[in-house]
């Protein structure tokens, strides 16, 4: 920083109050320090990868006006409570969590530092300077289970998932779902690998559910390990978090990119307005937190047109693939026809859909 | 159940069986001359890092798979300086070098996340590979054909040449070789090497064949895996290679009856059962033998030949 | 003129204490280096990575909260190296006691009392016990090798783990998030000893140092263990029973994992998928850096918390890479185990016969 004297700084302040002030301060003290917690690395090219990028575009959106600073490999057991506590002390003002395990460290340091504003991605409970955040996947499931349902010959279409959480239970639901609606027939098998990452696994877990029939693959892990053996074989997938067509040109259809951008500098920005306060985002295709990639050329003209209608239903508000009827793989009816299942429920389902075969 | 489904079924147990038991059997050797080596896991992120930056930067695979074996071998060296020249506790100096192998190869790797790797072709011609038999034969990376060359290599060299018998007996009693005038310390340099060496062909086996790509520590624990298999397989090398091949079949068992929608138990009874049925093997046959596999009996002891 | 290495009589005291400090110094001077040379400011880098965590008393809360269940599990581990007993599953054991004290935990939620945190902590102790039993069960009767054993049972435990928390224990408030509910507050210790910052893990940390530092100097069991790690054939001649030992070392070891993972519970206040932190690894390091002493696992288990801190303050200060950090860990730890060499061993310049005899 510069080398400012307290009385410079006070004149300086009596000058520029001085000056006409449209929206924002002309001249700002010192620049919003804002700090992130990474679970992995952020060359995993995947979860961590993706909230490094939004950091980046922070930084490229407010230029000057902020400050950043991370760190990686955060593990999510009590040594995260001396990271946050450190980059509370530090002066960040905005400190954001990028994963479910924080909660409880998050929580506890914000109530030590309550002039510090935390987010917390993916969690559930707030405070007066805590925020909760998240990404609604589903509806970019919605997209690709759409162009699976139509590209799948062999009628049955496979889905990697990591743990059986809310967030990939309303993935793999949302999948099926959407591919019904395509061709009602369609079977959906998943497998959990109880992992997020682990490259050499999900291969194996890929090549399984190619040979138990699967000719179309989404997956719900970091690595591009599954669309890498979809191209070998010959069959189809889709990027996650990230456009991953460079590692398997001719299966990549598509890809749900999590950008976290536009969040990441709409709350700083009103971290420096002074309007921040402590809510619950859960934000989709609207408001551009969820992007789908080009689409590859393989994809029909028709297929094409069938996932940028859903894009376009989400965008208006006007579709939305948790609608009933819906019924779970017992037959029974969760969802009555015409209605909606509420963000609530979403939040906490821990059924699958009719057409998933899971374990 | 058709025979292809079997076949691609066995493929799969094939390639995840590969990388753990190239990097046991060079641990096998290592600790059959005496040294246990639990650095395992971090030479082979360096092999794993070393293998897909040098490919990609020459353009040319079987560069890189070279430079991973040089790279394993070279952090290996790190290790064997310190336990043979200056007397460190083995299994202390392996733990340590774990850490280092993870830290150096996340550090070089940072330039190189996100880049897709060079397709590293089957070392025999396509039109063999075409239908199911062909396939399970001849369609695999030389990855594999090098791993089932190397373990019976191993396996002879252990039990039929001189030089072998020379190694088991550093490994067995290194007072009396020394006495006969056999170099111990130079031999466990050797087997040190030669065990990182083949640790960075393993490491390079994930980043090159099975996902091409490099992603900090996505050997993920398989090196914990193959150090365990040496135990398990009794310091000997047959034993190693149906050791290596039941733990890729009860992975393989796991995935298939999950993507096949049967709970007969919760998923983790599943990842439990291999290690379980691991230490129930182990006891059936140290009951049977006398003493769990007859590991060397010099393992894990410094040679110090002045007292 | 050549340098020659002599092997001392006695291990030199003084440079017992010596070389680690001056290996970590030469760490230090070649770190300095090294983060100029890849373009970070060395001097602050190895400044934070090392002195600050010393200094900053702030830092020293994290410290001691990183140094415990190390201490803890080391003090225990030490007892089994030295009679060359290796319970490499000391993190299994460290799992499957915290997974008992959260048993407590679950079916005393509806309760209160001053015995519920004792139970737990008693529960715990013995749940970490009665997991590396079974390694000693096996070795006794079948002769299995504990390293591979209690090793393969580390995994078993995750998956206990990872079964409990995603089914019978998960937290019905937890938006069936993988975690079990949160501790009450009759569960779970203070977080901090008074005004000082310090864990209770600490107080525990250092109590059991003392007790341990009684058993082994002063006892007979003591003088047994090193004697059969020493000397087997003359131990057993002498009359002490080597299965025995064997129990006993690795369920004391047991314990003191399954207390260090009942601590760390009541500071992370649930189970959750990441509880697993890889302490009972790391702490064998410790033993074995302490010299399987305990004074000298107290010394080692601050030691490793400070470079583990040290690597924390780096990244948020420094913006040093976290691969970096972990590459710095390793390099003291080469340095400090390389420099056991002095304390064997004395280096003399020899003058070549042909001088002395001119």
């Amino acid at each position: 920083m510069g080398n400012f004297t307290r009385r410079d700084f006070v004149k300086a302040a009596a000058a520029a109050s001085a000056l006409p002030i449209l929206g924002r301060p002309a001249f700002a003290a010192d620049p919003l320090k804002v700090a992130f917690i990474f679970l992995g690395p952020v060359g995993d090219y995947g979860w961590t990868w993706a909230h490094n990028k939004g950091r980046l575009e922070l930084e490229k959106a407010l230029g000057d006006e902020v400050k950043t600073t991370y760190v990686e490999n955060v593990k999510e057991d009590a040594s995260a409570v001396p990271i946050l506590r450190d980059l509370a002390r530090q002066g960040n003002k905005l400190i954001f969590a990028t994963s479910f395990g924080y909660m409880d460290q998050v929580l506890e340091v914000a109530k030590e530092f309550p002039d510090v504003k935390f987010e917390h991605c993916t969690g559930f409970k707030r405070a007066p300077n805590v925020t909760t955040y998240n990404s609604r996947f589903h509806e970019g499931r919605a997209v690709t289970g759409t162009i699976a349902g139509h590209m799948s010959k062999s009628g049955v279409i496979g889905y990697l998932g990591s743990f059986k959480i809310p967030e990939v239970v309303m993935g793999v639901n949302a999948f099926t779902l959407a591919a019904q609606a395509v061709n009602p027939k369609i079977q959906t098998k998943l497998v959990m690998i109880d992992s997020w990452f682990d490259p050499a696994k999900e291969t194996a877990a890929t090549q399984t559910l190619a040979n138990l029939g699967c000719d179309v693959i989404a997956t719900h892990t970091d690595s591009p390990a599954p669309l890498q053996f979809c191209q070998q074989k010959g069959i189809f997938g889709f990027g996650q978090g990230a456009d991953m067509s460079k590692f398997a040109p001719k299966a990549h259809l598509t890809a749900i990119e999590d950008i976290w951008g536009p969040h990441y500098i709409a709350r700083a920005k009103a971290m420096l307005d002074g309007s921040w306060k402590s809510e619950d985002f859960w934000e989709g295709i609207k408001e551009g937190d969820v992007k789908i990639s080009p689409y590859n050329a393989a994809v029909p003209k028709n297929v094409q047109e069938a996932a940028d209608k859903i894009i376009d239903g989400y965008m208006k508000g006007t579709y939305d693939v948790f609608k009933g009827p819906i019924f779970d793989q017992s037959g029974a009816e969760k969802v009555p026809a015409g209605k909606a299942m509420s963000l609530g429920e979403l939040a906490t389902i821990d059924w699958y859909v009719k057409g998933v075969q899971s374990a | 159940m058709t025979l292809t489904f079997l076949i691609d079924a066995l493929i799969t147990v094939i390639g995840i069986t590969t990388p753990i038991l190239l990097a046991a059997s060079g641990e096998l050797v290592v600790e059959k001359s005496g040294v246990i080596n639990l650095g395992v896991e971090g030479m082979m992120l360096v092999g794993a890092i070393t293998g897909f930056a040098v490919g990609f930067e020459f353009s040319d695979p079987w560069i890189g798979v070279g430079a991973a074996a040089v790279a394993g071998a070279a952090t290996s060296m790190i290790f064997a300086v310190l336990v043979l020249s200056l007397g460190t506790n083995q299994v202390a100096t392996g733990l340590a070098l774990t850490i280092f192998g993870i830290g150096l190869s996340s550090l070089i790797g940072t330039n190189y996340t996100g880049f897709a790797a060079l397709p590293f072709d089957p070392p025999f011609p396509d039109y063999l590979a075409q239908d199911p038999i062909g396939r399970v034969i001849f369609g695999h990376s030389a990855f594999v054909y090098f791993a089932l060359i190397l373990v019976f290599a191993i396996g002879w060299f252990l039990s039929h040449t001189r030089a072998g018998l020379v190694l088991r007996a550093v490994g067995e009693n290194d007072f009396s070789a020394h006495s006969i005038g056999y170099p111990v310390i130079a031999i466990r340099y050797a087997a040190i090497a030669f065990g990182g060496a083949v640790a960075g062909i393993a490491g390079a086996n994930f980043s090159m064949v099975i996902t091409p790509m490099w992603a900090e520590q996505m050997t993920a624990g398989r090196g914990w895996i193959a150090l365990a298999l040496v135990v398990f397989s009794g310091w000997r090398a047959g034993r190693l290679l149906a050791g290596a091949y039941f733990f890729g079949v009860l992975m393989t068992l796991e995935l298939y009856a999950k993507a096949s929608g049967y709970a007969i138990m919760p998923s983790q009874f599943w990842a439990a059962m291999p290690y379980i049925i691991a230490v129930a093997v182990l006891a059936f046959i140290s009951a049977r033998d006398g003493r769990s596999g007859k590991e060397p009996a010099c393992l894990g002891k410094p040679f110090l030949p002045n007292g | 003129m050549r340098l020659v290495l002599e092997k001392r009589l006695e291990q030199s005291r003084t440079m017992v204490v010596l070389t680690p400090i001056l290996s970590v110094i030469g760490v230090m001077i070649l770190g300095v280096i090294i983060f100029d040379a890849i373009g970070y400011d060395g001097f602050d880098a190895v400044w934070q990575l090392f002195i600050t965590p010393v200094i900053d008393t702030y830092k020293w809360r994290d410290v001691a909260t990183k140094a415990a269940p190390l201490i803890l599990i080391g003090l225990g581990l030490s007892i089994g190296n030295r009679a060359k007993i290796w319970n490499i599953g000391a993190e299994g054991q460290y799992i499957v006691g915290a997974i008992s004290a959260a048993g407590v935990a679950y079916a005393t939620q509806e309760m209160s009392g001053f015995w519920i945190i004792p139970l737990m902590l008693i529960i715990g102790m013995a749940g970490g016990a009665a997991y590396a039993a079974i390694p000693a069960g096996l070795k006794t009767r079948y002769g299995v090798s504990e390293v591979l054993s209690s090793l393969m049972l580390v995994y078993v435990s995750v998956q206990l783990l990872s079964y409990l928390i995603t089914g019978p224990w998960k937290d019905p408030n937890g938006m069936n998030f993988p975690q079990t509910a949160q501790l009450t507050a009759s569960q779970l210790l203070p977080r901090e000893l008074g005004e000082t910052g310090l864990p209770p893990g600490l107080l525990f940390a250092l109590v059991g140092m003392i007790i341990f530092a009684i058993i082994v100097d002063r006892t007979v069991f003591g003088f047994s263990i090193r004697a059969i790690g020493e000397a087997p054939q003359a131990a057993r001649f002498g009359g002490f029973n080597s299965n025995r030992i064997v129990w006993a070392a690795l369920m004391i070891s047991g314990g003191m994992a399954g207390l260090a993972g009942t601590l760390e519970l009541m500071q992370l206040t649930r189970l959750n998928l990441g509880y697993p932190s890889g302490y009972g690894f790391t702490a064998i390091i410790v033993s074995l850096l302490g010299r399987s002493h305990p004074f000298g696992v107290f010394v080692a288990g601050i030691v490793l918390a400070v470079t583990y801190v040290g690597g924390q303050v780096a990244q948020t200060v420094v913006h040093v890479p976290n691969a970096t950090a972990g590459l710095f860990q390793a390099l003291i730890l080469f340095a400090i185990l390389a420099s056991d060499l002095f304390v064997r061993y004395r280096i003399k310049i020899k003058s070549s016969v042909a001088e002395v005899r001119a």
